[in-house]
């Protein structure tokens, strides 16, 4: 950095070594004042929130506020961690997302290596865009097509299993199909996404190789497993680490929305975000909601900078930091 | 001619490759537009054949008594209002910021692109939680019930920041230094310089923005409560999805007891009425949405 500021104005490195920091803010006030508004923001929404955490050492009331509350060190953390909950949440989440990262890299890669393989192009960008179209939507709407097509009264699947004269099927009061429905979900609705970005890596591969490939005899099998799949390695590897940096963040929104308030489904649904999300606004209970957010942030936190490391390790042009 | 004299001979296994591809390409798609229109073919049955018979695929009775429901007494305009001027408003000034940000962080001759970074960056590895975010919200920044609470929260994310800066990388260095020996000043060199470079930039941004607004809910169920009557598009449809009062609310409905209110359909119209205006656009969008997916992926 220093060399081409040198490069560049090689007195006023000169002055700014006199000078000194005041300097310096005068001379970059533009672009200082450029990145005002984004530094305020993240203040103001990101770093005022940090002090908050004390709220999970204290036992909160509200006459006190976070900071006039009660201190209780870990007790909220002991509970948490002796009644099991926090090992429950913490492998459901651990899990589900597992589940996405996994299943989801393979369906991309599989539909992305079919879309290539594709000749016709109408067919091609037409059906691109009916995958897309799950993308776009909230996840509100997620969970009324889930209960359409699921639910026991109306549900399309009933419908159709009561015109077949078989009986109808409850998945909303059956904890155990729920991990099953719920990947298959998010699959749906990702898969249009995360399959353009192989799509596009594929489309990087050399036409050259895949031609000589051709000529020296591969057929279409051998082309996919010997030149396109280990073109794709390296694309898949950063985005499976990078996916894994955020193990333990789950997808509050996908699941909040198909699974709500039923308490029947938590044993197989219940994440670290919905039961934070519970606790806060159904039960008020700050001290123990703060608890598990808390504990989830200090995992999250390790978790990304072990997968940065191993990232630097393998492609330092992409790690992070 | 050369191209022809190139071209590989297909052997049986591309054809199976592409029989397969094209079979299930076809059923994926389609099963990606099915439960749209599952609801799309509800929203105009009766109520009665959707108690008797279910949702409907193709309407047996059509009707369009849901959707006339809504659009004569509730309170789906005050929802549409908000959620287009916030979209509208959230989207501009977002990717002002955004972009002003992108441009100052990519300079190689501004001494604190570093350190801005990071401090941008960190809030993406460690956040408070939802607890501490909450109160802050609620008691020191009395936004509750305030729209305000919805819209800023979403002006910007470091992720969008960081695929900016990857936009911006992509414009050479000599762009600023031509501006600067015309005597431009920095803001003047972003202005016109560099943000008409950044068209694909700012199309690719916007609509993630965009998308944001529209699909927002989470922060109006934090902090909007009942209140608040006209609540953005989508939570208004989460509501009217989970709390028959909303339901009710939704509808000039005074004379309907809520047995006769057509519940169902009602459900359904909200839905194609709250997610319509995307799904026609999208198409339109998608291939800016591509663009920026291929560049910001891999560093995100």
């Amino acid at each position: 950095m220093k060399t081409i500021a040198n490069k560049l104005d090689r007195s006023s490195v000169i002055t700014r070594k006199k000078r000194g920091f005041f300097r310096n803010i005068v001379r970059h006030k533009t672009l200082l004042f450029m990145c005002t508004p984004a530094i305020l923001f993240f203040f103001a929404f990101s770093y005022m929130p940090l002090p908050g955490i004390y709220v999970a050492f204290v036992k909160y009331n509200y006459r006190g506020g976070i900071f006039g509350s009660k201190f209780v060190g870990f007790d909220n953390f002991k509970f948490l961690y002796t009644s099991g909950k926090l090992f429950d949440l913490t492998r459901n989440t651990i899990l589900y997302n597992l589940a996405f990262i996994i299943l989801g890299n393979l369906v991309a890669v599989f539909m992305a290596i079919l879309l290539n393989e594709l000749r016709a192009k109408y067919f091609k960008k037409v059906s691109q865009t009916m995958m897309f179209l799950p993308y776009f939507i909230s996840h509100v709407l997620v969970g009324l097509l889930v209960y359409n097509l699921l639910n026991y009264d109306y549900g399309f699947v009933n419908s159709v299993l009561t015109n077949l004269g078989l009986e109808r099927w409850g998945p909303y009061s059956n904890a155990k199909v729920w991990p099953v429905l719920i990947v298959l979900i998010q699959l749906w609705k990702d898969t249009g996404y995360s399959s353009i970005v192989y799509f596009a890596a594929i489309m990087n591969v050399d036409s050259e190789i895949i031609e000589s490939a051709r000529v020296d005899g591969a057929n279409g099998f051998q082309k996919i497993r010997y030149i396109i799949l280990p073109s794709l390695k390296p694309t898949v590897i950063i985005l499976l680490l990078f996916a894994m940096g955020g193990i333990v963040r789950g997808n509050f929104g996908l699941f909040y929305n198909i699974i709500g308030t039923n308490p029947m489904l938590y044993r197989t649904t219940d994440i670290i975000e919905t039961y934070v999300y519970r606790a806060t606004m159904t039960d008020f209970n700050f001290s123990t909601a703060s608890a598990v957010g808390f504990y989830q942030s200090i995992i999250g936190f390790a978790m990304v900078m072990i997968c940065n490391y191993v990232v630097k390790k393998i492609e330092p042009d992409y790690s992070l930091f | 001619m050369n191209k022809k004299k190139n071209r590989v001979k297909l052997d049986i296994s591309d054809k199976i490759i592409r029989v397969f591809g094209y079979i299930f390409v076809t059923i994926y798609a389609l099963a990606c537009v099915f439960p749209f229109l599952l609801i799309l073919g509800t929203s105009f049955s009766t109520e009665a054949i959707v108690r008797i018979e279910g949702v409907q695929l193709f309407p047996a009775e059509f009707t369009t008594f849901a959707y006339e429901m809504i659009l004569k007494g509730g309170t789906i305009w005050g929802s549409y209002a908000v959620t287009i001027i916030m979209t509208a408003s959230g989207t501009a000034l977002g990717l002002s910021i955004i972009a002003m940000t992108g441009y100052a962080l990519q300079r190689k001759d501004f001494p604190y692109r570093n350190i801005i970074s990071f401090y941008i960056y960190f809030t993406s590895l460690f956040s408070a939680g939802l607890v501490p975010y909450y109160l802050l919200m609620t008691q020191t920044y009395k936004l509750k019930d305030s729209y305000l609470a919805v819209f800023l929260p979403l002006l910007m994310t470091p992720w969008l920041i960081i695929l900016m800066k990857n936009f911006v990388k992509a414009i050479p260095h000599e762009m600023t230094e031509s501006g600067k020996i015309d005597g431009a000043g920095d803001f003047k060199i972003f202005i016109s310089i560099i943000l008409p470079m950044l068209k694909p930039a700012l199309a690719t941004i916007g609509l993630f923005l965009a998308l944001g607004y529209w699909n927002e809910w989470y922060q109006s169920s934090l902090f909007l409560s009942s209140r608040v009557t006209y609540k953005p598009l989508q939570y208004n449809l989460y509501e009217v999805i989970n709390k028959i009062q909303s339901l009710k609310n939704s509808i000039a409905a005074q004379y309907i007891t809520l047995d006769d209110m057509p519940t169902e359909t009602l459900k359904m119209a909200t839905a194609m009425m709250s997610t319509g205006p995307i799904i026609f656009l999208y198409p339109f969008i998608q291939k800016y949405f591509i663009g920026g997916i291929t560049i910001g992926a891999v560093k995100g």
